[in-house]
């Protein structure tokens, strides 16, 4: 192998082990974020405040609020209250929904099972108001089930979930997380390895040697990947052995393409570090274009297919939406080598490019 | 002479880091209105010196008075009564030069009416007027330094301490640069030189030389000149620091 | 290398401008090999711009930069080969160690291992810094990072070399060592061309470009430069300069005079008398000492130079 190269890589090895601190955060960050991520972002709701009106008083209404009480979904917080405070208890957030059973509920079920009952729900936050409607629906086919027996009902529809059986959200987070962290984590550490140069002067004296270009970007890389596969490696562990998060495809496959996936965030980094002249403005460029889009864009919460058009072209040129793919693939549900290679093509594609501009931008002279 | 004649003494002023002696039983007295050169090799115990005395390290045994105030106890006085101007002409560069200076006068304090009356006379002063909305930056380097100068001054301290205020400049600014010190000489205003520069020490009333943690030569130039029997302050100094320090 | 009668340095009406800042305008010099050769000039004057353009870091507006004998922008891979370059307020990689850091610059011009390790040898003895082989950078004194700087370009034995304001910030005990180490290298045969802001190193180098405001005011070797100066010049020592020098100015004292450290230095011109200044001295009651002739320094020279370019 190239000797300047190793020589460069050596020096970069040694201002990481240099500065024990920066390592040390380097290292426990990723962790820290994904308990903080893996235990306060949750999409399940429990303890919905509910209120319930129950103007019927009968058996068959009884029955139902056992229902609907009975669950860990709810939480009752105020019982028949007066029509005319409906909104108040909601402006007020007493409760998120109030479940109204009308007066002849009972009656009105013995002739026909297709009554109705009436359900407010707070929509301000509409995903949760998406759940809460989901949920009761849930309980309404249940006791539809119970009371009525299935022959007033021509068919039932029954879901089967796969993959994510107990619909737990850190099976759909922790690899999420994983793309999210190991793309800033690369891009943050490579933004400043040429910027801190620039601005030490260091950078000046290397420039005015036979070294080329390519030598300086890729030893500046190379010791970052090594930083940053030990981060993927230590993230991984935490979300299988703590999370519990499954690992169903082949962990060979699923670590070489977390190695293609931070060399794309590497290549990021190192583009942000050769425009920019100063740590600051490498740093602040590093953390709003990794996060934002990654979070936003790639599918890590909304998937893709439901943002507009123009957002979904948008999405592919994010590496994180293609190593969500690639991850949740092979963590999730086995998937092989077969299967991914658009995914996995995409990544080297886009490190390529990124590669091929930061050598073409950087500069060897100090012309303005 | 009584205690009030002197802006700055010191007796036996010593500090240690450890085992280390980096200022060592230093003694000297520095009358107002004198330009006071104090030189040494790196690591000769001029920093530390200078930062007792401005009450940013206590001594660790000796007495010291700067500006009638004790270093051990009043250093806020002290801080009040002392300018302070580096090389490195602390201006920002991307303020503009009334920015700089209404910033420096906020820092020490000076009310609205006054920062502007202040920076009135600052500009006139410096003849800056033209470039009173420029950015710092683009200023000449001669010019910056006449600024930096200045802002050390917005709080009209009785003591001023330069550290290699000229390096770099110009011949002819540095003479303009001169005579403004020795202006504020005359104005009874006592200012400290730091410098490793020989053309410069050459400019102050008297000299003092430290080599390791004590001064070893305390004197006016020319007198230093003869002794030594060399024509620049640079032969002088090479011969005051080499002749103990034949670990070299 | 290339023809014998070529210099390893040649400029010939260089140009370089920033924007609408002209930093550098039609410098023209040679620096010939086995010599060093000082620029000499305040901040601003246009001496990085140059050193930066010699080294291939910038590229000149016009004019002509020949790098042993080869055009500086056509042949940017020989000139970083073979040239050695200490930049201004020299930094090195703080957290490496002495020996890391001549190791990592020997490896960056691709030296032999075994050749780096005799230049190791050869350079501790030179600037002494063996002793100090494992501190790191960061922790030496002003005088040793400078001498580290140096040995770190030393390492591929480059035979010409350019060091901008390598003695600035450092104590005057270092940097007469520095000069020391520079005048051996010279011996030696390599060729050195050095900025400066401070006269007083003048007489360092064998020969002397004075540079001011984006020009070249003189050129030649230190001495002949002081003959330059070519009126009479006499001190009017005082104890206290800078009231002479009031005093001649508010008596509107005609020629040029100059404040100094021991008194202020007239030079006589044509219509210069003694008596003359003698009597505008006593009439105006102004205190001196004697009046004597002087030898002039380059300061004096610099400052007639510096008035007349900026008239």
């Amino acid at each position: 192998m190239n000797h300047v190269l190793l020589s460069i890589m050596r020096k970069e090895f040694r201002h990481i082990r240099r500065d024990p601190q920066t390592l040390a955060i380097i290292l426990a960050w990723p962790v820290i974020m994904l308990f903080l991520f893996g235990y306060a972002i949750t999409m399940e709701m429990r303890q919905i405040d509910t209120a319930i009106v129950d103007l019927d008083h009968s058996p068959q209404s009884r029955a139902f609020i056992e229902r609907v009480t009975s669950t860990d979904f709810f939480n009752v917080t105020a019982v028949d209250i007066p029509y005319n405070e409906y909104e108040k208890v909601l402006m007020e957030r007493k409760a998120r929904c109030i479940l109204v059973i009308p007066q002849d509920f009972a009656r009105k079920l013995q002739k026909n099972p297709r009554t109705k009952i009436q359900l407010i729900i707070d929509a301000s936050d509409p995903n949760a108001a998406n759940y809460i409607s989901k949920y009761f629906s849930q309980i309404a086919a249940q006791y539809n089930f119970a009371h009525n027996r299935i022959d007033f009902i021509p068919f039932t529809m029954e879901s089967r979930l796969l993959f994510n059986p107990d619909l737990k959200s850190q099976y759909f987070f922790v690899p999420g997380l994983i793309a999210v962290i190991l793309l800033l984590i690369s891009a943050l550490l490579t933004s400043i390895a040429i910027v801190r140069e620039k601005e030490l002067g260091t950078m000046e004296q290397i420039l005015v040697s036979p070294v080329r270009h390519y030598q300086i970007i890729i030893g500046k890389a190379i010791p970052y990947t090594v930083i940053g596969f030990i981060d993927a490696i230590i993230i991984l562990a935490v979300g299988h052995f703590w999370f519990k998060v499954p690992i169903e495809g082949g962990l060979l496959l699923l670590l070489g393409t977390m190695i293609i996936y931070i060399f794309t965030g590497l290549s990021f980094g190192l583009l942000v570090s050769t425009i920019t002249t100063s740590q600051r403005v490498a740093m602040m460029a590093a953390l709003v274009s990794t996060i934002l889009p990654t979070i936003m864009l790639s599918g890590f919460i909304f998937p893709v297919d439901s943002m507009p058009v123009i957002f979904q072209y948008v999405s592919k040129i994010i590496p994180a939406t293609h190593f969500l793919e690639i991850i949740r693939g092979i963590m999730l549900k086995g998937v092989g080598f077969g299967e991914l290679k658009t995914q996995i093509g995409y990544l080297a594609l886009i490190a390529f490019v990124l590669n091929a501009i930061s050598i073409r931008k950087f500069k060897t002279n100090l012309e303005p | 002479m009584t205690e009030n004649n002197y802006a700055v003494t010191a007796e036996n002023l010593t500090r240690k880091f450890g085992s280390f002696t980096a200022v060592d039983k230093v003694s000297f007295a520095v009358k107002k209105g004198e330009v006071f050169g104090f030189l040494g090799a790196n690591g000769a115990g001029k920093t530390t010196t200078i930062r007792m005395l401005c009450g940013l390290l206590q001594p660790t045994s000796g007495q010291a008075t700067v500006a009638g105030y004790n270093v051990y106890t009043q250093y806020e006085q002290i801080k009040m009564n002392i300018g302070y101007m580096s090389q490195r002409f602390s201006l920002y560069e991307d303020l503009t030069v009334r920015e700089n200076i209404e910033f420096y006068a906020g820092v020490y304090g000076l009310k609205r009416k006054q920062i502007k009356q202040k920076t009135e006379e600052l500009l006139t002063y410096l003849k800056l007027w033209d470039q009173a909305d420029m950015l710092t930056v683009s200023l000449p380097l001669g010019w910056k330094q006449r600024m930096a100068l200045s802002t050390a001054l917005l709080h009209d301290p009785d003591i001023i301490f330069l550290d290699e205020p000229t390096s770099g400049v110009d011949p002819d600014s540095r003479r303009n640069f001169w005579l403004l010190i020795y202006e504020l000489a005359d104005k009874g205003k006592t200012v400290f030189v730091t410098t490793h520069f020989m053309d410069e020490a050459e400019y102050c009333h008297r000299l003092s030389i430290m080599r390791d943690g004590k001064i070893v030569e305390l004197d006016e130039p020319q007198r230093l000149k003869q002794k030594y029997h060399a024509d620049t302050m640079q032969e002088v100094f090479l011969n005051v620091v080499n002749e103990g320090g034949s670990d070299k | 290398m290339a023809e014998s009668n070529t210099n390893p340095i040649l400029i010939n009406n260089l140009q370089k401008s920033y924007g609408a800042v002209r930093a550098v305008r039609g410098v023209s010099f040679e620096v010939q090999e086995g010599e060093i050769f000082g620029l000499i000039g305040p901040d601003g004057a246009g001496k990085t711009t140059i050193i930066r353009i010699v080294v291939s870091l910038l590229a000149a507006d016009s004019g002509e930069v020949l790098f042993k004998g080869r055009s500086v922008g056509e042949h940017i891979q020989f000139v970083r080969t073979n040239v050695g370059y200490m930049p201004q307020r020299f930094s090195l990689y703080q957290d490496l160690t002495v020996r890391e850091n001549l190791d990592f610059f020997g490896d960056l011009f691709k030296v032999p291992l075994d050749v780096q390790r005799q230049r190791r040898e050869e350079l501790y003895a030179f600037s002494k810094l063996g002793p100090f082989e494992n501190r790191r950078a960061g922790q030496l004194s002003g005088g040793m990072k400078q001498k580290l700087a140096l040995s770190c370009m030393l390492m591929h034995e480059p035979d010409v070399i350019l060091l901008d304001e390598p003695t600035y910030g450092v104590d005057p005990v270092s940097r007469s060592e520095f000069w020391d180490i520079l005048k051996k290298l010279a011996e030696r045969g390599t060729t050195i061309l050095v900025t400066t802001a401070y006269m007083d190193e003048a007489h360092l180098c064998d020969r002397v470009g004075l540079m001011f405001d984006g020009q070249l005011l003189a050129l030649d070797t230190p001495s002949a430069l002081l003959k330059q100066f070519d009126k009479p010049l006499f001190l009017v020592e005082s104890s206290r300069p800078h009231e002479t020098y009031t005093a001649l100015k508010n008596a509107d004292f005609k020629g040029e005079y100059n404040l100094f450290g021991n008194g202020v230095h007239i030079s006589a011109g044509k219509d210069f008398s003694r008596n003359k200044l003698i009597k505008l001295l006593e009439e105006n009651r102004i205190e001196y000492k004697s009046i004597r002739p002087v030898q002039p320094g380059l300061e004096d020279l610099f400052l007639e130079l510096q008035r007349t370019a900026a008239s």
